[in-house]
């Protein structure tokens, strides 16, 4: 079943090139039957591939290699197209090719009246299928083909209702931001290649850790490069402005690219060069507090939004600030579970505000919601699930356990330390908050408004689905204190070395403690404030102190407005001053030579044969001077 | 044999004559005057050949002169049609009248 690997990503693009070719001819059935069968077909065979893999323990290092071919060859190098299964890899295409799945079929109906609906899926299909090939890419330069396809897509989608020129402009954002990012990722793969002579994964971690020793500049550096577009992709600061932006694309793009897909590719990129930084703790250090400080930053921005969507969007960002944080303390398992359990309980709760804004004539504003829990009662149910798990809501939530393991590990790990857990377990405290602030004003109190329509079932059924596995998905890996449940590491160890050494059980159980005590204040205070009391809240805003501090958080901290008069406005007063371009210059000057030039000689085109003739005799004479003198 | 005339003043006679032609081309304005001088250059071309031919004593010359001839022949046939299309059409033979085509 193995052999069937290349399939996985090939499905979805199949998909996405019979959509673009016949995707105008096609009836919308047929290209939402193509749409998200090619993905439903591709989980099918990652479902199939992950049940011989785990099956099989013969492989060598765990790792199988399906070389299809040699993509080109030129001064040594040659990468190849081909696709490396191993246990990370494995994880994720599942997380990929499940989630997509639902995400897509949610999309059949939720999409269904849109004019683009065939485009729609042919975007996500190629969104899919790039992420897959990045995913499974044996070498980097072919990871970095599903990183661009990834890239690609992201602007085709939020770009999508191209119509509105503020839509243009989101997906601009984020194509030339994360364009920052991967700049430095090709940079750092042309200083691998030039230092160790090969792209590909395997070979590549090997020499490095052959002829760099830990801590060498040289390592520091690659590592470091590799670091700026993983923080470009993956939304961290100092390049995650784009982010927010990006709902302008419709929501089942924004599941996709937060939950299952982009977004977690600079996680993959770390996860899948692990050798690299661990031979740079210099790099580590970096990535873990870039990790702590996006999480804390976007967490408090969360709590100034008030369009549902940006909401998730800050929370995406702080997620995954979890994950590096995991990632910079060497705890790379915690940061791939977290990646899992992220990618179920964040596409349900954009799923969920899909449908919210849905049925409510495309509102986003949550304190125009109010009411929803008894008029879309699956939606808040789900909603309750995704919310309480991304929260961390103790023992009961999938999100629970792989925080949890991510903030044990920041305090146990000899990388980690009390600081980085001091700033997760705030950022625990912010999420429950933020997120509960979200659930109590949208789905409490009186409802605001009518509702246009109900959500039918392909849209309740991937809620409810998604519902399921924000609750269990993370039963499958509990600390020691709990039971000792240990299927996704024991996978994963196949691939991913496991953290040195783990704290004394009693350790661990206040850790637990702790930080079910922060997800649980957070909650409470989210009740206090936004169920209880919301006057006090009111009241507070209205302040100057308080006015101004929500301004500020509602702008992301004032990223946009700084990178604005850092590098927009000086740009654009450069280009200004500039406008009679230098080069221009010079090019305008041939042509206005030419034109002086132009009278001379065509007034010697006067039509009088004498005057020819005159020209022949003086071009004979002076020939002829030529050849004698 | 008798006293060569020696090649240099057959020559010079050629040169002579394309000269007069060259200026006759260039300063009459009547098209026949001008069709006119351009065979004056073109027997002073033919008489440098012969000249030449009889200096090496070679038939090319002779040969030469006989297509120039018959091109001649030829070209006074094509310019006289033409010219007479451009009487009929501005009822005058001043070259300098025909000049449309100026860019």
């Amino acid at each position: 079943m193995l052999r069937l690997l290349w399939l996985v990503p090939a499905l979805p693009l199949a998909g996405f090139l019979i959509l673009v070719i016949l995707g105008r001819s096609l009836p919308k059935r047929w290209a939402g039957v193509i749409g998200a069968g090619s993905v439903g077909l591709s989980a099918l065979v990652t479902f199939a591939v992950a049940g011989s893999y785990v099956g099989a323990t013969a492989l060598p290092d765990g790792i199988f290699v399906q070389r299809l071919w040699t993509w080109w060859t030129v001064a040594g190098l040659h990468p190849e197209i081909a696709f490396r299964l191993d246990a990370l890899s494995l994880v994720m295409i599942l997380v990929v090719t499940g989630v997509g799945f639902l995400i897509h079929l949610y999309s059949t109906e939720f999409m269904a009246d849109d004019e683009g609906y065939a485009r729609f899926f042919a975007y996500m299909n190629l969104f899919v299928a790039s992420m897959l090939v990045l995913l499974l890419a044996s070498n980097l330069v072919l990871l970095l083909l599903g990183w661009e396809g990834v890239g690609l897509c992201s602007y085709l989608l939020i770009g999508f209702w191209y119509q509105d020129p503020d839509n243009g402009h989101a997906a601009r954002k984020a194509f030339v931001v994360t364009r920052v990012g991967d700049v430095a990722l090709t940079i750092g793969l042309f200083f691998l290649f030039h230092h160790l002579g090969t792209l590909d994964v395997h070979e590549l971690m090997t020499r490095a850790s052959a002829q760099w020793t830990v801590g060498s500049g040289l390592a520091t550096t690659a590592a470091l490069l590799l670091l700026g577009g993983a923080v470009g992709k993956s939304a961290q600061l100092p390049l995650q402005t784009w982010l927010p932006d990006a709902m302008a694309g419709p929501t089942p793009v924004s599941a996709l690219i937060h939950a299952a897909t982009m977004v977690t590719a600079g996680v993959y990129l770390i996860a899948r060069t692990h050798v690299l930084f661990a031979l740079s703790p210099t790099a580590m250090h970096v990535v873990a507090i870039v990790g702590t400080l996006t999480l804390l930053m976007a967490g408090i921005a969360a709590l100034g939004q008030r369009d549902i969507k940006r909401v998730l969007a800050y929370s995406t960002i702080s997620q995954i600030g979890y994950m590096f944080l995991a990632l910079g303390v060497g705890a790379w398992s915690a940061a791939i579970f977290h990646f899992m359990t992220h990618a179920f309980f964040k596409a349900l709760l954009f799923l969920g505000a899909g449908a919210i804004i849905h049925s409510l004539h495309h509102e986003h504003d949550i304190y125009k919601m109010g009411g929803l829990r008894k008029q879309l009662p699956t939606t808040f149910w789900t909603f309750v699930a995704a919310s309480g798990a991304l929260a961390g809501f103790p023992l009961v939530t999938a999100g629970f356990y792989s925080k949890d393991m991510i903030l044990g590990s920041a305090f146990s790990s000899p990388m980690g330390g009390v600081w980085l857990w001091l700033g997760g377990l705030v950022g625990a405290f912010l999420t429950g908050l933020y997120i509960f602030r979200v659930v109590f004003v949208a789905f409490y109190g009186e409802p605001e408004r009518e509702l246009e329509r109900t959500p039918g079932g392909l849209i309740r059924g991937p809620l409810i689905v998604l519902g399921i596995l924000s609750i269990v998905g993370g039963f499958i890996e509990m600390p020691g204190t709990l039971g000792g449940v240990h299927i996704l590491t024991g996978l994963l160890h196949r691939t991913l070395p496991a953290l040195p050494e783990h704290a004394a059980t009693g350790t661990e159980a206040w850790l637990e403690i702790a930080a079910s005590l922060a997800s649980l204040a957070g909650i409470g205070l989210a009740w206090a404030l936004f169920y209880g009391r919301r006057a006090t809240v009111e009241g507070f805003v209205a302040r100057p102190t308080g006015a101004a501090l929500r301004r500020f958080a509602h702008s992301g901290l004032g990223f946009d407005w700084l990178y604005d008069t850092l590098l927009v406005r000086p740009y654009v007063w450069l280009a200004r001053i500039n406008r009679r371009d230098v080069v221009d210059r010079v090019v305008r000057f041939i042509g206005d030579v030419c034109l002086a030039l132009n009278p001379a000689l065509a007034a010697m085109q006067n039509g009088r044969v004498r005057w020819y003739a005159a020209g022949v005799v003086f071009g004979a004479v002076l020939l002829v001077g030529l050849v004698v003198f | 044999m008798t006293a060569t005339v020696p090649v240099s003043y057959a020559l010079f006679l050629a040169i002579l004559l394309f000269g007069i032609g060259t200026v006759g081309l260039l300063s009459r304005r009547n098209m026949l005057f001008m069709l006119l001088s351009i065979e004056v250059m073109l027997n002073a071309a033919g008489l440098a050949f012969v000249a030449a031919g009889a200096r090496w004593a070679q038939p090319d010359g002779q040969v030469m002169f006989f297509f120039i001839l018959a091109m001649a022949a030829a070209e006074v046939a094509v310019g006289l049609a033409l010219v007479l299309r451009l009487y009929h059409q501005r009822e005058t033979l001043d070259a300098d009248a025909a000049d449309e085509l100026k860019g």
